[in-house]
């Protein structure tokens, strides 16, 4: 007879000493876990719900502007500064940290309308209504002392005026040209007063331009009456942006409450609509990931989109917070600045329930696997409706009924229309192709 | 495709047969086979479950290589030798083979006076609850043996039932089931539930389920309190009930010889099995979830498969108790011998495996085998005991499942854990792993129009080519040929127009219904 039990020795399983850790022993039998999907789902379920508690975006406004913030720059070589002008013509540079202001540039007579940075973080160059561009050097921040050599920055490196009004201005990446929009496109070089190189496509006023991150010497521009340097949209464009992370790609953001996404490569139809917004879009900028993007909107609320999602995965609002002009992702992909009508630049967190600070390991790994149970059990009902639901303010509420009732009725019509025509007399368009008027070489 | 081969070919056959060894182990883990994904049009779906697939197949073989190292405990076992047989080696024997630890497990605590006795361990096997029919409770720390709180509550005892850990147990007295603490405390009485006569726990849900005197079935939850559902089973007084691990539905055995299968959310039993041509006296579940073991007054031992509600295999014997073993072994037992059966072959052919008689006069009434040990606990009318069962335990325990060498602060922890976790009553149903599946489309997809012309043409064409008898006195004349022949097909077209028919008709129908205005459609002639 050859015999064997299970026997355990009380020390081989407890610890020794009061100051060792717990052993802990594992055995991933699924045999061992019963109903493994059902518990799964609950967690799922109460991570959405745990996600809803701890929304928490908003972290603090900046104020000290006098009137509405017009443009905002990112500072490519600095995390934690934000550069903003205003309709008063002052520019500002914020320590996003802190929340102040470290530096004014003043000199602007009229409104600021573009800012923008050189790639190496050293140039600011702004244009206005004034006809003027100006050239800045960009402060060396320091921890403690914000007041060092402050008459030098008080005036700028270079002052070049010319003919036209200015509404936008983007640097090229690392290269030594930036672009200006106005009455035309004006190509410029640092060192040169007058522009190296103009463009002009017929009478509109060009209202943004925006370098492509991948090929220094291709440019996306729109205009006031139609759009983009290729496309034409049956509405105004107010801001377009690259994707950082796949530079043939380009989101518009339009005046008529959507974006557009675009293969540059492939013009003919926008790849993804993303709608939400029920008033103009003002401003869009990329996460430096490529994944998702934020736009501000005439709506007074900030929105984010995934890169491919036709509907805003958050949005962001406040009592306080007027019409949306400009947005800007920050360089860490983990905070959105929007400044606003209200003279007020907002700090908010990229996700709105991610914990701030340092997480421990195994924080981050219970983060991650709640995330993974979320994702996977997304499409359930319940799951669905509590990560969808966000609440509105009335007016947007209702805005959003209105355009969808205004859409529906649309569309009933057209589908009449086209069943008491002939056969194939109108072709059915999708929305994607439907709104560009007119594509050119 | 050459070059696969000729790494094959070149692979040492000692490492084919680590890989093949691997892939068994890594079955187990994979729950399940793949979807496939060939018949799938979506191009983009088809690149994301591929994906996901692979990931799978990757965490199931990972698993299976940490088995080597987390799981370093084997399980036991018990082999004859010779002419020798397992079912006639004697206990005696075995304590006398097995290390000192282990041959302290088995033991006989007479207890005359109040018995008979039933008995309960906790789910990591550390704690066992023993309570007398004349009103004796006792919890008693396996590991240790210590008793840690034995109290009379001088009212009839008929089952005991530990909570969601050891600090909380339920027990079955003459008029309503009460709570107490591991110190003896009564936390509550329970009135709603009436008389019970058997209790269950169901862990994950925080669920106490009771049936009483009049076949009533109570399910509260006893972290809210709340009565979750009551329900009548309308087949009489029972006393056999039994949970089901796997999906934590509740078998029912009833005196005509039937089980049912119960779930809180639904005031009917799920499934309703005539199993015995008698009362049913036991019931048992097995943990993997497709078996079930029942056994009658009519003689009989019955396991059931209870995916397809079939039974695989009817044994004749009586048992008072039956129990499966973490490993699958089956206990049953009768008077006062006590049978363990095993699965040798994997075909759930459950043989004799080993077998225990106690003192002759001796009644069994309850059998559990404690999890994560060698153990199977018997109550009797004389007291406890406890055998040595090999190879009826998981060796490797989960700190996480369950921990029998648990400390306060786990055990605070995991009970903070539970109640997050804690699943409703809806995620109770047959098969568990439904949540979060598609539903299958409801309707069976009609044949087209096109299908439908087809098929009447062929059944018209075959009418046609009919050829009739010859017959005389001029009824085989050509008129009347014709006229059979016409007759033939018309027969023939009958159903498909008929179906037509009412398509048309259900459709007009739709349609007048559709049409009137909703002020209006009170005034509708009513259909009959």
């Amino acid at each position: 007879m050859k015999v064997k039990v299970i026997s355990r020795s009380t020390d081989e399983f407890t610890r020794e000493r009061s100051q060792d850790l717990q052993k802990v022993f594992h055995n991933y039998d699924p045999n061992l876990r019963t109903q493994e999907k059902a518990v799964e789902y609950t967690r799922a379920l109460n991570a959405a719900k745990l996600d809803k508690i701890f929304a928490r975006p908003f972290i603090g406004a900046m104020d000290g502007h006098v009137d509405a913030v017009s443009c905002m720059a990112k500072n490519p070589n600095h995390l934690k500064g934000i550069f903003s002008g205003s309709m008063d013509g002052d520019i500002r540079l914020w320590d996003i940290a802190t929340r102040t202001t470290v530096r004014q540039f003043p000199g602007h007579q009229g409104a600021v309308r573009g800012l923008t940075a050189s790639t190496d973080g050293d140039v600011l160059i702004s244009c206005g209504t004034d006809c003027t561009v100006r050239l800045w050097k960009v402060p060396v921040l320091k921890m403690m002392d914000f007041s060092d050599s402050m008459e030098d920055a008080l005036k700028p490196l270079a002052v070049y005026v010319w003919k036209h009004a200015f509404w936008a201005v983007d640097h090229q990446w690392d290269g030594n040209l930036f672009a200006t929009a106005g009455a035309q496109v004006d190509i410029w070089d640092h060192d040169r007063s007058e522009p190296v190189n103009t463009f002009e496509w017929g009478k509109d006023t060009v209202i943004s331009v925006r370098f492509n991150p991948g090929e220094p010497d291709v440019l996306a521009t729109s205009a006031r009456e139609a759009d983009t340097c290729f496309v034409y949209i049956q509405t105004k464009t107010n801001a377009i942006c690259w994707n950082p992370m796949e530079p043939m790609n380009f989101t518009a953001a339009n005046e008529d409450c959507n974006c557009y996404s675009y293969d540059a490569r492939k013009l003919d139809e926008a790849k993804v609509v993303h709608r939400d917004h029920v008033s103009a879009v003002m401003d869009i900028d990329y996460s430096p990931t490529g994944r998702e993007f934020v736009t501000g909107s005439y709506d007074r609320t900030v929105r984010i989109f995934k890169y491919n999602g036709d509907h805003s995965r958050e949005i962001y609002h406040t009592k306080r917070m007027q019409r949306v002009f400009c947005v800007k992702y920050s360089c860490d992909g983990s905070y959105v600045i929007s400044g606003s009508d209200d003279t007020n630049l907002r700090l908010w967190k990229a996700q709105a329930s991610e914990q701030l600070g340092v997480l421990l390991p195994r924080e981050q790994k219970k983060q991650e696997y709640l995330d993974a149970v979320k994702e996977r059990y997304e499409h359930l009902p319940e799951v669905k409706r509590i990560v969808r639901h966000r609440h509105l303010p009335k007016p947007i509420y209702k805005a959003a009924a209105l355009r969808r009732t205004m859409m529906e009725a649309e569309r009933k019509k057209d589908e009449r229309r086209r069943a008491h025509s002939a056969p194939g007399s109108m072709p059915v368009q999708p929305f994607r192709k439907r709104r560009i008027i007119k594509e050119v070489e | 495709m050459v070059a696969k081969q000729e790494s094959e070919q070149l692979m040492p056959a000692a490492e084919q047969d680590i890989s093949d060894e691997l892939e068994l182990k890594a079955k187990k883990y994979l729950r399940g086979d793949g979807a496939n994904l060939e018949v799938l049009r979506d191009k983009k779906l088809k690149g994301q479950l591929t994906v996901r697939e692979k990931l799978y197949g990757q965490s199931a073989k990972a698993a299976a290589k940490a088995e080597k190292w987390l799981l370093p405990s084997e399980e036991g076992y018990l082999e004859a030798e010779g002419l020798e047989k397992t079912w006639h080696i004697k206990q005696e024997s075995i304590i006398r083979e097995v290390d000192v630890i282990s041959s302290r497990k088995p033991f006989d605590m007479i207890l005359p006076e109040l018995g008979p006795y039933t008995l309960e361990y906790t789910s990591s096997g550390r704690y066992m609850l023993v309570g007398g029919r004349k009103g004796h409770l006792a919890m008693i720390d396996m590991i240790s043996m210590d008793l840690i709180k034995e109290f009379q509550v001088r009212e009839t005892v008929r089952d005991v039932v530990f909570l969601q850990n050891e600090q909380f147990f339920a027990v079955a007295q003459k008029k309503y089931p009460y709570i107490y603490n591991r110190d003896g405390t009564e936390i509550h009485c329970l009135k709603e539930h009436g008389a019970p006569l058997k209790l269950q726990f169901l862990n994950k849900h925080f669920l106490l389920v009771s049936v009483n005197k009049f076949g009533h079935l109570h399910y509260q939850d006893v972290s809210t309190g709340e009565m979750i559902a009551n329900y009548r089973t309308g087949l009489g007084r029972t006393a056999v009930m039994k949970a089901n691990p796997f999906n934590a539905v509740i078998g029912l055995g009833h005196s005509g010889g039937k089980v049912t299968m119960w779930k809180p959310t639904s005031s009917k039993p799920l499934v309703t099995m005539l199993c015995h041509h008698g009362p049913v006296t036991a019931i048992a579940f097995h943990g993997g979830g497709h078996l079930m073991a029942t056994a009658g007054m009519d003689r009989k031992i019955k396991l059931w498969d209870i995916r397809k509600f079939e039974v695989l295999h009817a044994y004749s014997g009586h048992a008072q108790s039956l129990d499966f073993s973490q490993k699958g072994l089956l206990a049953m037992a009768n008077g006062s011998k006590v049978q363990i059966w095993r699965d040798s072959y994997g075909n759930q052919d459950y043989r004799p495996y080993m077998s225990h008689a106690m003192v002759k006069g001796y009644q069994v009434g309850k059998i559990a085998f404690r999890p994560y040990e060698d153990v199977l606990g018997i109550g009797h009318s004389m007291g406890v005991s406890s055998i040595l069962i090999p190879g009826s335990g998981e060796p490797n325990f989960d700190t996480w499942v369950a921990n029998p060498y648990e400390t306060t602060k786990q055990r605070r922890e995991k009970e903070v854990h539970a109640l997050l976790d804690k699943l409703q009553p809806e995620t109770i149903m047959l098969d568990p792993s439904k949540i979060g599946t598609v539903k299958p489309p409801r309707r069976k997809e009609k044949p087209t129009k096109k299908e439908t012309e087809s098929e009447m043409e062929a059944a018209i064409e075959a009418a046609k080519s009919i050829t009739f008898k010859k017959k005389t006195k001029g009824r085989s004349k050509p008129s009347k040929q014709a006229k059979k022949k016409q007759d033939e097909v018309f027969k023939a077209k009958k159903p498909f127009l008929e179906q037509q028919m009412e398509e048309r008709h259900a459709k007009k129908q739709r349609t007048t219904e559709a049409e009137l205005p909703k002020s209006l459609q009170r005034f509708a002639r009513q259909r009959a």
